[in-house]
């Protein structure tokens, strides 16, 4: 399959921001209604994620149940998880 | 059976089709609106525990948020129900917007169908359905598991036809 068309979203990835900044987390559970390439396009269409990230994200989701899927505060988290909701993923916010 | 068509997503859909998109789009709305029930397992799904270990951080969260959340459900499912041919078959044309719309509503009447028919990890629809057909053709739960079927097989077109 050729390369998704997904534009990339302002949001900076995850990675760079320092530790401390990022004291939550949104978490994504495993599902048995969820096609998988659908999951990997919305961690592409929310995220801004690469295809090869996103589908890595998608596989842990599946195989060990769930994926932490973005880090920073609280707020973001809670806006993280809503957008998720609207896609019908099931995903919470905890404490990094 | 969707095709990327200059900038648009194309199908063409039976009338047999166009009644059951109709059907699945008007319960989910209805199910988000008249019959809205936080305690049917399809609401406690569409609508997860944020924070599941804290009561009442999830009610405050719940209180912010839930009333966005039901909105741009009934408008997703809107977009299936405005696009639709009237009760015949023909032609269904999406802009992205509208196709990714259509994505989201397809993802919940999966998940509304999928905690009715109890669909478990490693649940082989397959199967399923040839034990239906075995016991009784002409089910309930036969016609509710070719439904989700098909609602999975639109919803993997549409969205190779969005990505590839």
């Amino acid at each position: 399959m050729a390369a998704p068309q997904v534009a990339p979203l302002e949001t900076p990835d995850t990675d760079q921001v320092p530790a401390p900044d990022r004291p939550w987390v949104t978490i994504v559970w495993d599902d048995p209604v969820n096609l998988m390439a659908y999951v990997t396009w919305v961690f592409q269409k929310l995220f801004g994620y690469s295809r090869g990230r996103a589908e890595q994200l998608m596989l842990d989701v599946h195989h060990k149940g769930k994926a932490v899927v973005s880090s920073g505060t609280r707020e973001r988290m809670e806006h993280d998880a809503s957008q998720l909701h609207a896609y019908g993923l099931w995903a919470t916010v905890d404490r990094a | 059976m969707f095709q990327r068509c200059s900038g648009h997503y194309v199908a063409t859909f039976a009338v047999d089709e166009v009644r059951v998109l109709r059907k699945v789009a008007t319960e989910v709305v209805g199910l988000l609106t008249d019959a809205f029930d936080h305690a049917d397992p399809v609401v406690v799904r569409l609508f997860p525990e944020v924070y599941p270990d804290d009561a009442a951080d999830a009610a405050e969260f719940r209180r912010y948020t839930e009333g966005d959340l039901k909105t741009a459900k009934i408008d997703q499912a809107g977009a299936i129900l405005a696009a639709l041919p009237d009760d015949a078959g023909g032609e269904v044309r999406l802009d992205g917007e509208a196709a990714e719309a259509w994505l989201r509503a397809l993802n919940d009447a999966r998940l509304a169908m999928g905690v009715r028919l109890e669909i478990r990890d490693g649940t082989d629809l397959g199967a399923e359905l040839d034990d239906a057909v075995a016991t009784d053709p002409g089910s309930s739960r036969m016609f509710q598991l070719s439904v989700y079927a098909y609602l999975g097989y639109l919803q993997e077109s549409l969205l190779s036809a969005l990505v590839d």
